[in-house]
């Protein structure tokens, strides 16, 4: 075991729950990576909703809600409210966070409340076997559509930047240095935070949706489709197609803060 | 560049995805043909002195299985 897993991890919950191979391992190390840089282990309140990527922050050997379905913005919202102090991160996947939890999250994001929020993207519902998620990409083959989806993909980092969040940023397990680096700025920022993480599924994206047998194709194909922003600046919307766009994404430092303004409305009608 | 003085894998923790055998620029680690109790088999460690320390394997490891150690003094290659 890593000296960081001993530090944070709680033993006796291991193994995880993850099949080989899945990226949502490789987030819990970059997330543990910067929480020990940035020394806010004894701050942390970990909220957590339903999924596969809702496992994840269960092995911390910290205070954990795992919540209901889709729910965990509004827990995480409570338990911020309640205590201010806390550094609380929500850890929420695809189907969880942008589809049984959409309205949750857009109006986490429209109070700019203080909370760090990362979606686990594997494109698909992992743990109940394959179903499509709203980030399954159009055409693709799940479980529930056998002849292709006919949906379109959805960009939750332009949704919530619309609804209002401060600190937009996407990046993939694909790249771990760089996950770690933004996890850092996003715990760091005031306001509400959301980290899109494209993280593998090897048993159930990898094979059905990209026809892949092993965990190392998956990150190579992820590592061939990213872009760093700059970069992604430059080329024209159809050559952007297909594409994962990296690194922070919108950043408003201006924007009140949902506590903050709770504060001053209190102390106003005090006064 | 410091010298790596070995690298330690958790055989109990690891399920044997490779990811650690893919990332590693060097080669420097393998897929052996030693299994785990639960039937993974592990990756293993061979020319140490090829490693860079680039720590791409234990950055990558979903179960936190993997680390790779300096050697003591941190004499330069």
């Amino acid at each position: 075991m890593h000296s960081i897993a001993e530090k944070y991890i709680r033993t006796s919950a291991l193994p995880t729950i993850f099949c080989p191979g899945c990226g949502h391992g490789t987030v819990l190390n970059a997330f543990l990576r910067a929480v020990d840089e940035l020394d806010i282990f004894d701050s942390l309140g970990l909220v957590s909703g339903i999924g596969c990527s809702s496992w994840t922050p269960v092995f911390v050997d910290t205070d954990v809600m795992h919540t209901l379905h889709g729910r965990a913005p509004a827990f995480a919202t409570g338990l911020k409210m309640a205590n201010p102090a806390l550094n609380v991160v929500v850890f929420s996947g695809d189907g969880d966070c942008a589809g049984i939890g959409g309205n949750h999250l857009i109006h986490a994001a429209r109070r700019n409340i203080d909370m760090t929020l990362l979606m686990l993207d594997n494109e698909i519902y992992g743990m109940t076997g394959g179903q499509v998620s709203p980030t399954t990409p159009t055409h693709a083959k799940s479980q529930t559509t056998p002849l292709g989806n006919p949906e379109h993909g959805f960009d939750v980092c332009g949704l919530v930047t619309a609804a209002g969040a401060t600190h937009v940023s996407r990046y993939t397990t694909a790249q771990p240095r760089a996950l770690v680096k933004g996890l850092k700025a996003a715990l760091s920022h005031k306001g509400f935070s959301f980290v899109h993480i494209i993280s593998q599924c090897p048993t159930q994206a990898g094979r059905y949706i990209h026809g892949l047998s092993s965990p190392g194709e998956y990150l190579k194909m992820i590592r061939e489709q990213s872009i760093p922003r700059a970069a992604a600046e430059k080329l024209s919307q159809a050559e952007r197609a297909g594409k994962i766009v990296t690194g922070l994404l919108h950043q408003d430092s201006d924007k009140a803060e949902f506590i903050d303004q709770t504060r001053r409305m209190k102390a106003g009608a005090k006064a | 560049m410091k010298n790596m003085d070995h690298i330690h894998i958790d055989s109990t923790a690891c399920k044997g995805c490779h990811l650690c055998v893919d990332q590693c620029p060097k080669g420097v680690l393998t897929v052996s043909e030693r299994r785990n109790a639960k039937g993974y088999l592990l990756p293993q460690v061979g020319d140490i002195a090829a490693c860079i320390g680039c720590l791409n394997c234990e950055l990558i490891c979903p179960d936190l299985a993997l680390e790779v150690i300096p050697a003591k003094g941190g004499e330069e290659k």
